[in-house]
């Protein structure tokens, strides 16, 4: 069974192009009088990874509450799928696969009880479900935890859980917020290639925010976010060629080196 | 909203709860010996001490155990409301909260349906609590436990939400102890639970008053008639009303629009 498969045709070789999975379109945010976001706009396609890179305190996690409708937004339009987040929340959110930047599992409950619990809001139907965190479980190496309560894993077991619980519902578009943070390299490493091999292997459509540029691939789309602002967009090497730079870690040390406009 | 994926997404929030509370057996302990102090040492020399008159829904003379136990399964109740949104609290900060309101599922939905699993271990408390008070001698009506039973999902819903709305106002965990001491004590006491509202009034005008005000007085006195299978329309209205108030406010209160307390601590990133 293809345990990662997004929602392309089986076999198919998955797209990397068409319409965009994610559109967000002049969104700006303010924490009372703090501009956190302005106008921003950014599309994520199919088969794609697109780094959201930034210092901390660009936007990036008021962004993913934009995207994960935690924060609403009066301006600017979020369409996830092809549905307008602010009219249709549901099904905008139900193509949505998250891992957030803070651990957010239930300590007190097993891999498995968590994953069920998720199944459940999802509206897995209980076979189904039992199937498919038997599957993913296997994928990332946790077969053998899945009665182990999470408080019992590693800080590199626990983000592999989540990364398989926001795989559970086969999401269109997965969202990670800085999802090495706090990891070993070896986990790191694996976080990685793993969000590459969903990326191309299955067709999902990848928006991972990071401030780590070695976190990037030279073939990832990239959104650079500085003081609420995009600074940059395009792929890896358009973006240090733009900037006359030597390397991404160059580029990105240019592009948010310049005081912030607004800041969040 | 798809009918079969909100009865799975009810499911499993209310299996999440049960877990936690078969999990938690301190919770339950403490749950259960909290009532049965006040009935088995409070109530026992208030038994000597004090007399009650015939007063409704009463037809006879009572003792005083037997006229406290409604205000301690409504002190049950309380408990477990403010446990559920101090657990709320805790959620929001580990970030459980985020992953349930990133559920695609409305927003009201899905805080409904934790306030009714929080009300069914509640329930489950109540009924345990009765029976072990039944072994030591204050027995409730046989006739009005079943009927009780749908008044304690209403009761049980509405000290949910007046702790839901109190959790979507508390920014910090720490705050929140502060906050159940300042709510549950008074709320308890300045309420018929103990004493009969015309025994406080001889004592105290304006105690009277506040107990008046007190929607834990109508909880309270809700239970009582309903166990005696008698109908107290002003009780129904009362805590029905509060339930939509505080119901309403904690949606709002957890509605995104200012940023909400959904974020908490996690939304500090990036």
């Amino acid at each position: 069974m293809d345990v990662a498969s997004s929602r392309s045709a089986a076999g198919a070789e998955p797209a990397t192009g068409g319409a965009p999975t994610l559109r967000v379109r002049g969104l700006s945010y303010a924490y009372g009088k703090t501009r956190a976001l302005d106008d921003v706009a950014l599309e994520v396609r199919p088969g794609r990874v697109t780094a959201l890179l930034g210092p901390n305190g660009a936007g990036k996690t008021t962004l993913f509450s934009l995207i994960t409708g935690l924060f609403d937004s009066r301006q600017g339009d979020i369409e996830i799928a092809g549905h307008a987040l602010r009219k249709a929340r549901s099904r905008a959110l139900a193509s949505l696969g998250i891992v957030f930047q803070a651990q957010t599992l239930d300590l007190d409950l097993s891999v498995e009880q968590n994953l069920r619990y998720f199944a459940g809001l999802r509206g897995l139907p209980g076979r189904a479900a039992r199937l498919r965190i038997a599957a993913l479980l296997a994928e990332i190496g946790l077969a053998d935890k899945a009665k182990a309560k999470v408080r019992a894993l590693s800080g590199g077991q626990r983000r592999r859980v989540e990364v398989a619980r926001a795989l559970l519902d086969r999401p269109a578009l997965l969202l990670l917020d800085e999802p090495s943070t706090g990891l070993d390299i070896a986990t790191r490493r694996w976080l990685v290639e793993h969000i590459h091999h969903l990326a191309r292997g299955h067709g999902i459509a990848v928006l991972m925010a990071t401030h780590l540029t070695d976190e990037v691939m030279p073939e990832d789309d990239l959104v650079v976010l500085h003081g609420g602002r995009i600074v940059a967009t395009g792929r890896v090497e358009a973006v240090v060629r733009e900037n006359a730079a030597a390397s991404l870690d160059e580029a990105f040390t240019r592009l948010t080196s310049a005081k912030p406009e607004a800041a969040s | 909203m798809n009918a079969a994926h909100a009865g799975r997404a009810f499911y499993a929030i209310l299996w999440r709860e049960l877990l936690r509370f078969v999990q938690q057996r301190g919770r339950f302990f403490a749950a259960l010996v909290r009532p049965l102090v006040w009935l088995l040492v409070f109530a026992a020399g208030f038994r000597a001490t004090l007399g009650l008159s015939i007063i409704p829904p009463y037809e006879t003379y009572i003792t005083y155990d037997v006229y406290v136990v409604p205000g301690l399964i409504g002190l049950i109740q309380l408990f477990n409301g403010m446990q559920n949104s101090l657990s709320m609290v805790y959620d929001r900060e580990m970030g459980s909260m985020r992953v349930l309101l990133a559920t695609p599922l409305p927003r009201g939905y899905l805080l409904v349906a934790r306030m009714l699993s929080g009300t069914a271990v509640s329930i489950i408390q109540v009924y345990a609590f009765l029976a072990i008070a039944a072994l030591f001698g204050t027995e409730m009506p046989p006739s009005g436990l079943l009927p009780l039973l749908p008044v304690l999902v209403l009761t049980g819903l509405t000290l949910s939400a007046l702790g839901m709305f109190l959790s979507s106002r508390i920014r910090q965990l720490e705050n929140f102890a502060g906050v159940m001491n300042f709510l549950i004590f008074p709320m308890f006491f300045m309420s018929s639970a103990l004493y009969p509202l015309w025994r406080v009034r001889e004592g105290s005008v304006l105690l009277y008053e506040l107990c008046r005000f007190n929607p834990f007085t109508y909880v309270v006195e809700l239970v009582r008639s309903t166990l005696y299978l008698q109908f107290n329309a002003t009780a129904l209205a009362v805590v029905a009303g509060t339930l939509l108030v505080f119901g309403a406010l904690a949606i709002i209160g957890y509605t995104p629009a200012r940023g909400g307390p959904a974020a908490g601590r996690a939304g500090a990133g990036g």
